[in-house]
């Protein structure tokens, strides 16, 4: 069963299921967007294209076979779910997401895959146009605008997030929690676990020094 | 009062628990937006009225202006919650949506229905090099490969993996591959037997 991926990077299949699983965690507890891991789906699909094909090619009555096929399943449930958590994320946060695709640098990845960014588009477009027919062309001149990135609340990164540390981190600067209290650093030990506001830490998600659970 | 048919439309869809979709409330907005061209032509008279020196319209002016922008944000939130319960439905139902639902939505949400429907297909053909993944299946994570489901209507042949067809009749129970009755479980033709 084992193929390798193209990438630079080789991976062992378990790895691979194990990076997916790591960017599906970090997806799902992390308040914004994350970057996209489009180079891990598109490896596990064609890791799960391979199984089904070994699985058709297997003896029937096979014991392994239902193993096996209880393994694909699974995959296939992480992977959907973590396109799914995207693909709400997009949809909840659209106007601040295309924003930030809008003003990104030349040469800084983007955190949406090409086919995300389509139908973001799509999705922006497609609801701004329906406003604008049903109600808003009707409505007096000076209020036929409505600033999306006003409208739709922003993912809030203040919010708290359990994580596990996998590489060692020292004087993480930490704000404030109210007005007697100063600003401090912490360092986060290999494998601590600890809450913290998911805006202190965020850096840290995306280089993959922390894991959120 | 000004602006109290606009809260009674957003009061309508808090009413409605999460998923259901009233019918939609085109007399509502109508009298809306009626209420806000008299708000407007009023505010435009007195504008013309305080730059002739009547300063003292200057409070009213803004208080309808208040009304207008509260009309319009009432509005588009109840639009825009409309099409999140629609967005919610095509991931329950999948792409066919039961009468009862079609008949409440309005021309324009059809067609936001559509485009919608079309922008989540190509995205999910577009995922993996072949045909794509669909992702309103797998929902729940799996904990058995074969489940054991009733039908509740009759249904016909159905058609699983290894190329046996089933007769789905009312009442009849089935063990079957979980993965191909999800989208059934979910458009209540298959119930789940959980004991």
């Amino acid at each position: 069963m084992a193929t390798q991926c193209e990438n630079p990077v080789v991976l062992t299949p378990a790895q691979l299921i194990c990076s997916l699983e790591q960017a599906w965690m970090n997806e799902k507890f992390a308040p914004e967007l994350l970057e996209s891991k489009s180079e891990i789906v598109e490896c596990v699909m064609e890791q799960l294209e391979h199984m089904e094909e070994n699985l058709k090619r297997a003896k029937q009555g096979d014991l392994k076979i239902s193993i096996h096929r209880m393994e694909v399943e699974r995959i296939r449930y992480v992977l959907s779910s973590y396109l799914r958590c995207r693909l709400r994320k997009i949809e909840k946060y659209f106007p601040h997401i295309l924003e930030k695709e809008k003003i990104r640098a030349e040469g800084e990845p983007s955190i949406l895959s090409p086919e995300e960014f389509a139908f973001a588009k799509e999705y922006m477009a497609n609801t701004e146009n329906h406003l604008k027919n049903v109600a808003l062309k009707h409505m007096p001149p000076n209020l036929q605008k409505v600033d999306f990135l006003k409208a739709v609340p922003k993912p809030n990164l203040d919010s708290f997030v359990f994580l596990r540390v996998k590489e060692k981190q020292e004087n993480i600067m930490v704000m404030p929690e109210h007005d007697e209290q100063r600003e401090y650093v912490i360092d986060l030990d290999e494998n601590s676990q600890h809450l913290i506001r998911y805006k202190t830490i965020a850096p840290l998600v995306a280089s993959g020094a922390v894991q959120l659970i | 009062m000004f602006c109290e048919k606009a809260t009674e439309l957003v009061r309508e869809l808090c009413r409605a628990s999460d998923g259901q979709l009233p019918a939609f409330n085109e007399d509502g907005i109508r009298q809306v937006l009626e209420e806000m061209k008299a708000l407007y032509e009023q505010n435009q008279i007195d504008v013309n009225e305080a730059k002739s020196g009547h300063s003292e319209l200057i409070t009213t002016i803004k208080f309808r202006h208040c009304s207008l922008l509260r009309n319009r944000r009432c509005i588009v939130a109840y639009l825009y919650d409309r099409l999140l319960r629609l967005r919610a439905l095509r991931w329950e139902y999948g792409s066919v949506l039961p009468n009862a639902v079609r008949f409440h939505m309005s021309a324009d949400e059809v067609l936001w229905f559509n485009q919608y429907k079309k922008s989540l297909a190509t995205y999910m053909r577009s995922l993996g090099g072949g045909d794509g993944l669909d992702l309103t299946q797998d929902i729940k994570p799996p904990k058995n490969l074969y489940i054991e489901v009733r039908c509740l209507k009759d249904y016909g042949e159905f058609e699983i993996d290894d190329g046996t067809t089933i007769l789905l009749k009312k009442n009849s129970q089935h063990f079957l591959p979980r993965w191909k009755c999800e989208q059934l479980i979910r458009q209540g033709v298959l119930e789940h037997i959980l004991s």
